[in-house]
């Protein structure tokens, strides 16, 4: 028995050649779509795809999409935790900034010198994004309140607490922005030269996310934990049957999806900006979730996820300069998110007609068998 | 439960960035048009400038602060015969996506290049230092310095103390609302001057004052929705003139003003001349004006006869950068009257706090 739910949250593997099949219709269906609207808005795709093609390529463009990517790849870590037990943690997007914004006032003070900083405002992320998150897990548990409802409103108290933050108690005024104290020089976390051809250094959370995404994989199908939590996700019963206890599975889980989301913001704060200003980007934890349901909560298919969108995105500017609107750019993201959705169903569905022929007919065959013998 | 929950999730999120697109699309193609008319008619002018313009959230068609940059832009098109390119900013980006922007333009062969929006600050600094031979200027900022940057700041307290002594002179009640964007502190400027313009006016007025959203939600420039909540409150609170610094939210405190059978005060540009405002002219009794497009007209005329100076050039009553509007004719009787508070205020006679 497998739900919608299951085969969106990619619960559900495909084998053999539908693997395959699902990825490749997705892409076609959004080229098609995006040429559509493309030509609709009486431009070329070709021209437009052609473009994207040569800005992807360029070894500049490529670091800059590794830097977006990152971030966007530890919110899709954030938000797939949950899912995959059935959470929906709408609320990463609260949780990270407000992490950053305590991070980036401690780290701006220069409590401790050098790497030490770096740990610290590392450490301290961590603890307020799974503090702010565990409250929506503790109200789930205690009160039985939707996490979808508590998480979203944690969010605009989130937003508020933060902003209250930065104006009374962490903010220094430069021109008309209003951010905190920048984090010292000796606390920068370094950039690598990873990409060749190119001045563009790649932020240094690359390593953490990668190793994010090791972990991910290696928590959730090789452990005890893992298990329980998946087996929560599949069926909240069948858990409770086998011992697991489901309120501390919420509990924790909300923790652990907090406690990535604290580290969405630190590539941003720790190898860019250095500071947690009005201009530090909002919304990364809604990318996250459609990057989650993008990569179907699997640690490769959410990076594939994470890359596209921030090719995308990227690319913007370069599009507009052949006058294509950058809204366009976001009709592709939408358009690829329902296409793979789309094309996982469509395949899914395949597989079960098929299965069920196959099965109808085996069960068909011996019973035409006797009929053939009475006759005989 | 789930399966729809689900389904739900993946359509909003999915659905959701497709209708923005779709609907933010059809302004921009309004531009396309009237890019590619403009293109047409000033074909002949075989002029070498190029200028790049960025701009910041909400782009062209805000019909507020984009929208008065985009004026002295098509402005100089028409007038100076420059070649002009512009590029929007997307919601939640990087610093180091905005500085792409203005590198893109730069190594373009856009020269010079205009950054509208103080969130421009640290990446104009940043390439302007890489392109040294490149003329940089930047609306509402002066933290970023440097040999080829122009900082094109406004006294916005000043106008909005004019609006202020407006609001308070046409308050029946004694009690006049302020409707900011988002609380930052550029728009705590706005607020300052609007609040002394009116306590000069009446020492005992009361001012209800509320910001639609808290920075990084940058929402509150471009929701009506929030604006009408707000201003709908003033009014039933007892104010009859609110004032708003909101971007596009301010079409949402003139609705609530048109309702309530009470008067508004615009922002940025003269809205009340404004064709995307014509049903509420008759609510907005002035409009505080920013004049942004004088600003990025002068610089482009200045780049043009190679008299451009790097450095903050103030726009200020004196100067005529700030201002308030008289369209309609519904303040034509306390003119006088907020004319000597001007003059005062060139004068020096009067200073206007910034907080």
């Amino acid at each position: 028995m497998n739900g919608f739910l299951d085969r969106v949250l990619g619960r559900v593997r495909l084998g053999g050649w539908l693997a395959v099949a699902a990825p490749v219709i997705a892409v076609v269906f959004a080229v098609l779509i995006t040429s559509v609207v493309l030509l609709v808005a009486g431009k070329a795709p070709v021209e437009a795809f052609t473009t994207l093609a040569d800005y992807g390529t360029q070894p500049r463009s490529m670091a800059m999409i590794l830097n977006t990517g990152v971030m966007y790849y530890i919110s899709a870590l954030a938000v797939a935790v949950g899912f995959r037990m059935n959470l929906f943690n709408i609320g990463v997007d609260g949780q990270y900034r407000l992490a950053a914004v305590v991070a980036a006032g401690l780290g701006g003070a220069a409590v401790v010198p050098g790497v030490l900083n770096i740990v610290l405002v590392i450490v301290v992320a961590v603890v307020v994004g799974a503090l702010w998150a565990a409250i929506a897990g503790l109200l789930r548990v205690y009160r039985g309140v939707s996490e979808v409802i508590s998480t979203i409103m944690l969010n605009a108290i989130a937003t508020g607490l933060g902003s209250w933050l930065v104006s009374e108690h962490f903010g220094v005024l430069t021109g008309n922005d209003l951010g905190t104290r920048p984090i010292p020089d000796d606390a920068h976390m370094p950039g690598i030269p990873l990409i060749a051809g190119t001045p563009v250094l790649v932020n240094g959370f690359i390593v953490v996310a990668v190793l994010l995404g090791v972990a991910y994989w290696v928590v959730l199908n090789r452990t005890r934990f893992g298990f329980e939590l998946r087996a929560t996700g599949k069926s909240e019963s069948a858990a409770v049957a086998s011992g697991v206890s489901v309120k501390k599975m919420i509990v924790v889980t909300m923790v652990m999806s907090g406690a990535v989301a604290g580290l969405i913001g630190m590539p941003e704060l720790l190898g860019a900006s250095y500071k947690y200003s009005n201009n530090f980007p909002a919304g990364l934890g809604f990318t996250g979730i459609a990057i989650a349901l993008l990569g179907r909560n699997n640690p490769v298919g959410m990076a594939v996820g994470a890359l596209l969108w921030s090719f995308l995105d990227n690319s913007s500017n370069q599009l507009q300069l052949l006058d294509i609107s950058k809204e366009i750019v976001q009709i592709m993201q939408g358009v690829v998110v329902l296409s793979v959705i789309i094309a996982y169903e469509l395949v899914h569905r395949y597989r079960i007609v098929a299965e069920q022929r196959r099965v109808s007919r085996e069960l068909a065959a011996p019973q035409e068998a006797p009929k053939a013998e009475a006759a005989a | 439960m789930l399966h729809n929950r689900i389904s739900r999730l993946a359509a909003a999120t999915a659905g959701g960035a497709l209708l923005m697109a779709a609907a933010a699309c059809g302004g921009s193609d309004g531009t396309t048009t009237t890019e590619a008319s403009a293109g047409a008619s000033s074909a002949p002018a075989a002029s070498q400038i190029k200028v790049g313009l960025a701009y910041d959230i909400g782009g062209r068609g805000d019909g507020s602060f984009n929208d008065a940059a985009a004026a002295g832009l098509d402005k100089a098109e028409s007038e100076l015969k420059v070649q002009k390119k512009e590029l929007e900013a997307t919601a939640g980006e990087t610093d180091a996506q905005k500085e792409e922007r203005l590198r893109l333009l730069a190594s373009g062969g856009y020269n010079p290049v205009i950054a509208v929006g103080f969130a421009y600050s640290g990446s104009v600094a940043k390439v302007a230092k890489e392109f040294p031979d490149v003329k940089f200027a930047i609306v509402d900022d002066d933290a970023a310095k440097g040999d080829n940057i122009t900082n094109l700041m406004f006294a916005e307290e000043q106008g909005s103390f004019l609006v202020g002594v407006a609001a308070a002179l046409k308050s029946e009640k004694g009690n006049v609302g302020f409707v900011g964007g988002v609380d930052v502190p550029l728009i705590h400027k706005f607020e300052a001057g609007f609040e002394a313009g009116a306590k000069a006016v009446k020492p005992d007025i009361k001012i209800q004052s509320k910001y639609l959203t808290q920075p990084p939600d940058f929402g509150g420039f471009g929701d009506p929705a929030k604006g009408k909540t707000a201003a709908q409150g003033m009014y039933d609170a007892g104010a009859d003139v609110v004032y708003q610094a909101a971007g596009g939210s301010g079409a949402g405190v003139f609705e609530a003003a048109k309702a309530a059978k009470a008067m508004a005060i615009g922002v940025d540009s003269d809205q009340a001349a404004l064709p995307a405002y014509a049903d509420f002219k008759d609510v907005i009794i002035t409009s505080m004006i920013k004049k942004v497009d004088v600003a990025v007209f002068d610089f482009l005329k200045n780049y043009t006869t190679g008299a451009v100076k790097s450095g903050p050039s103030v726009y200020d009553l004196k100067a005529g950068g700030v201002d308030y509007s008289t369209t309609g004719g519904k303040i034509d009787d306390i003119k006088s009257k907020i004319d000597e508070y001007k003059q005062k205020i060139i004068n020096g006679e009067i200073t206007v706090p910034t907080s």
